[in-house]
């Protein structure tokens, strides 16, 4: 299984980036996660599943509930997530210069 | 191909800087800052606020292609013409907190220069965090979905 394409597939989804979000800074029940969303329970259900495949979330037991959090071992190689944020500044950057570059002749 | 943006992160720091050397003379560098026509060109976001001063602030909104909106503020502390604008910037309704970054415009020749941002960052963990979320196929798909508009305008 490819998961370097699959991690950015979970992530191309915006409820998915949503649900990443609200775990930034904790520990949540999937019911608590499905109380900020429209989207029906089977629906947020389905989007953990995915982004805890994938290696994203993490879940822990505590009693009958499931908590879910942020993977902190997917997330921490620097190098790895460094690289993207990189290259959509490169990306912006490039934009900057390509429209500055034709300003003076457009006023 | 050469890198031209760098960034560099050191493990455990809660900080880190963007550098990149640009073939623009430093006033049409900094007018891309300050403009806020142009800003939405390349930042791929709408500009709801800019006011360029000592004291302003700002207001910036992205739309993914489902209609979702995510706001960024600031406020700026420092303004000078052509040389440093320090801001805070901070996600609206997202569990990080503000952050502080330092923009320092530099001219190298009369025709290139080059942009400094310092980012600092509460904690080490915040910035892991904040670096990690996948803000960049929600901005590109804006974007795309501008350059979309765009074309069907012209």
């Amino acid at each position: 299984m490819n998961l370097r394409r699959d991690v950015f597939q979970a992530i191309a989804d915006p409820t998915r980036r949503a649900i990443l979000l609200l775990l930034a800074s904790q520990t949540m029940t999937a019911g608590a996660i499905a109380a900020n969303f429209d989207t029906a329970r089977p629906t947020v259900s389905k989007h953990l599943q995915i982004l805890t495949e994938c290696e994203l979330l993490a879940q822990t037991q505590t009693g009958r509930e499931v908590h879910y959090h942020i993977n902190a071992k997917k997330m921490k190689e620097v190098a790895e997530f460094i690289e993207p944020f990189r290259q959509m500044w490169d990306d912006r950057f490039n934009k900057l210069e390509a429209i500055m570059k034709n300003y003076p002749q457009k006023k | 191909m050469e890198l031209k943006t760098k960034v560099d992160a050191e493990n455990g720091r809660p900080d880190l800087t963007i550098t990149r050397e640009f073939e623009l003379p430093v006033a049409l560098l900094f007018k891309a800052y300050t403009e806020s026509e142009i800003l939405e060109q390349w930042m791929g976001t709408k500009v709801l606020k800019l006011e360029n001063k000592t004291h302003g602030g700002f207001q910036f909104e992205t739309t993914d292609p489902r209609g979702n909106k995510y706001r960024f503020n600031g406020a700026i502390h420092e303004f000078i013409a052509d040389k440093k604008i320090t801001r805070t910037f901070e996600f609206e309704n997202m569990p990080f907190d503000v952050q502080l970054e330092f923009l320092e415009f530099e001219k190298l020749t009369d025709d290139t220069s080059k942009l400094t941002i310092h980012t600092i960052y509460r904690s080490v963990e915040h910035r892991d965090q904040v670096l990690q979320m996948p803000f960049k196929q929600g901005i590109n798909m804006a974007h795309n979905r501008l350059q979309e508009i765009a074309a069907q305008l012209k």
